[in-house]
């Protein structure tokens, strides 16, 4: 303190401002420095983990001695060389590609229809929707596996009383095929409330002047679609669908605990369950690190476009 | 005469307009019974005796309720037990990733810093990374520093998975924000500091709330780590010791199952409806603009 008042003023004064500029440059550093050290630490270290795993040999002997053995791109050939691996890739797209498409397509059309109710219909759907969105995942799988369980599940009991046919102990689960539709058909129900959501806020961004002149010049509520509400809504739509892609490409809980632990296999396993399985199934934990990088690198082809938005969309304005 | 005859056609049209509507109300009520079914379906088999659950002729809604079913799902064992882990877990990760998330939000709403894409497209990607690519590498590290079955173990992980959704939502609601109430604030002679205590936190503190809430549920649903890092019985969330309620028996408690559910469901709907509203924009903020 005393030696600041002691040098001449002026030299004092730059010296101090120079101080804070430096300190002002450096407040946001600060700011992001925890999330940059959790992050690091938490995040980045199991990552690098992942990679070195994938190249060891690692299972249930090295994890209590906690070193593994070098085997170089073994675990990748012998990922590579698997069938499971190309048929569960190939499932995981056909499943990922059917289940985004149902949601975003049924999300959409019920958003259109929330414009057209009645005010108090609009109000008693909407709550529905946001009460579906809320139910935690593995409640939900619980409830649907109550739903169509084959003794006395309400689903048979729906379908046959509506004359769809005879479903009585009619069995969901029976093929690989009927399992996935079922997974499909959970994730959907859970995912529409936010498709339906997000893009009827959207909708309300919509000019009513341009629909109405649209009518005016006599087009049909599909031309209006395509021509007028699409182009608007297409940035909410792209997100919707990167964000969807992304989500059930990875997906886990439902087909795991759906399916039921005790039955999946090779011919049901969707990417998330065969990485999970893979590790904590086999005990192959450089094979399952393999998977799980040669997945991660999928997503990460998959999202390039989405993160590029969000950075456009993080830019101060 | 002539200047008459539009009035016709045009209470025809109005006619047939309330003839859609009301096609359309139908279209509604029945998407709404689809979508909300489960949950009614779920609420009203808690409440059931145990022989109208097993009837083969469905009853909708019980003639006498019971509270059987809730009375055995809470005395099962280990039901208090994951109750209060689940609370340490989700009170620990509410804190800290809003702590730290709020700090960086701040970082990105209000600096331009060199560096700052790169930051961006940090937590962005964090974000997308699927949750099963990763249980392998976290597990064995944190099997390494002992901390499996673990809570600790737990809320580091949980931590870093919420991490980037706090910050990214934290952002959007502190952008919302007009930057000429801070201005005004300090050319009226407060700091920067000072400016941001006064008229900053309290116009962000919705925002903050809603994003603590939204973690908040986040984590008492999560399943995939909590059932790889938790592996004593004892030691679980309310989530895992849901996902073993019918084990491996062929007769199951059905009305058990669905009273559990429901008790595991409760606070995140309560919270869900708080919020829903304010997280729907907080992360589609900006979409149309851009």
């Amino acid at each position: 303190m005393t030696v600041a008042a002691e040098t001449p003023v002026h030299r004092s004064r730059r010296r101090r401002s120079r101080l804070r500029q430096w300190t002002r440059a450096s407040v946001p550093y600060l700011l992001i420095l925890p999330a940059i050290a959790v992050i690091t630490a938490i995040l980045g270290y199991p990552l690098y983990k992942l990679v070195v795993l994938s190249f060891q040999q690692y299972g249930l002997p090295e994890l209590i001695q906690r070193t593994g053995v070098w085997i170089g791109f073994d675990n990748y050939a012998s990922v590579l060389r698997d069938d499971v691996f190309w048929d569960t890739l190939l499932r995981t797209v056909i499943f990922t590609v059917a289940t985004v498409g149902l949601t975003i397509g049924l999300g959409t059309l019920i958003a259109f229809l929330l414009t057209r109710v009645s005010s108090w219909v609009r109000v008693l759907l909407t709550a529905g929707l946001v009460l579906a969105w809320s139910m935690p995942a593995v409640v939900a799988v619980q409830v649907w596996f109550w739903m169509t369980n084959l003794q006395n599940g309400i689903l048979n009991h729906v379908l046959t009383e509506a004359g769809v046919g005879d479903f009585a102990q009619h069995d969901w689960y029976e093929t690989s095929f009927s399992k996935l539709a079922m997974v499909s058909l959970l994730i959907v129900w859970d995912a529409i409330p936010f498709v339906t959501i997000t893009v009827y806020a959207g909708l309300a961004q919509v000019p009513r002047e341009l629909v109405e002149a649209a009518e005016i010049d006599g087009a049909g509520s599909l031309r209006i679609f395509r021509d007028v509400t699409y182009p608007i809504l297409k940035p909410i739509f792209l997100i919707l669908t990167s964000l969807s892609i992304i989500w059930d490409f990875g997906v886990f809980t439902q087909p795991y605990l759906l399916i039921g632990a005790s039955q999946v296999d090779p011919s049901n396993y969707l990417m998330g369950v065969y990485v999970f399985i893979e590790a904590f199934g086999q005990s192959d934990f450089g094979r399952g690190a393999a998977i799980s990088l040669l997945m991660l690198l999928i997503v990460a082809i998959l999202s390039v476009f989405y993160v590029r938005r969000m950075v456009k969309m993080g830019d101060v304005r | 005469m002539s200047a008459v005859a539009p009035r016709p056609a045009a209470r025809r049209r109005a006619r047939r307009r309330r003839i859609g509507r009301l096609a359309w109300n139908v279209v509604g009520l029945a998407v709404f019974v689809v979508v909300a079914f489960p949950v009614f379906w779920m609420v009203s088999t808690a409440f059931k005796p145990d022989d109208e659950i097993n009837s083969f002729t469905p009853t909708w809604l019980s003639t006498e309720p019971t509270l059987q079913h809730f009375r055995d799902a809470i005395a099962r064992p280990y039901f208090w037990d994951t109750v209060k882990n689940s609370l340490i877990v989700v009170g620990a990760v509410v804190v800290l990733s809003m702590v730290v998330a709020f700090l960086a939000a701040v970082a990105l709403a209000k600096y331009r810093f060199t560096g700052n894409k790169l930051f961006v497209v940090l937590v962005i990607g964090i974000l997308m990374l699927p949750q099963a690519g990763l249980v392998i590498p976290l597990y064995v590290v944190l099997a390494r520093y002992g901390l499996t079955t673990e809570l600790m173990g737990l809320v580091l992980t949980h931590l870093v998975i919420l991490l980037p959704f706090a910050v990214w939502t934290l952002r959007g609601f502190i952008l919302g924000i007009p930057k000429e109430l801070e201005e005004a604030a300090m050319v009226d002679g407060s700091s920067r500091l000072g400016a941001f205590a006064r008229i900053l936190l309290p116009l962000v503190a919705p925002g903050l709330v809603a994003t603590s809430v939204f973690i908040f549920i986040t984590s008492w649903n999560e399943y995939i780590f909590a059932n790889v890092i938790l592996t004593d019985q004892s030691n679980q969330t309310l989530t895992i010791w849901l996902s073993y309620f019918y084990g491996t028996s062929r007769n199951i408690d059905w009305g058990g199952l669905m009273a559990a559910s429901t008790l595991t469901a409760i606070p995140v709907v309560i919270f869900f409806l708080l919020v829903q509203r304010k997280i729907a924009f907080g992360l589609t903020a900006g979409a149309v603009k851009a």
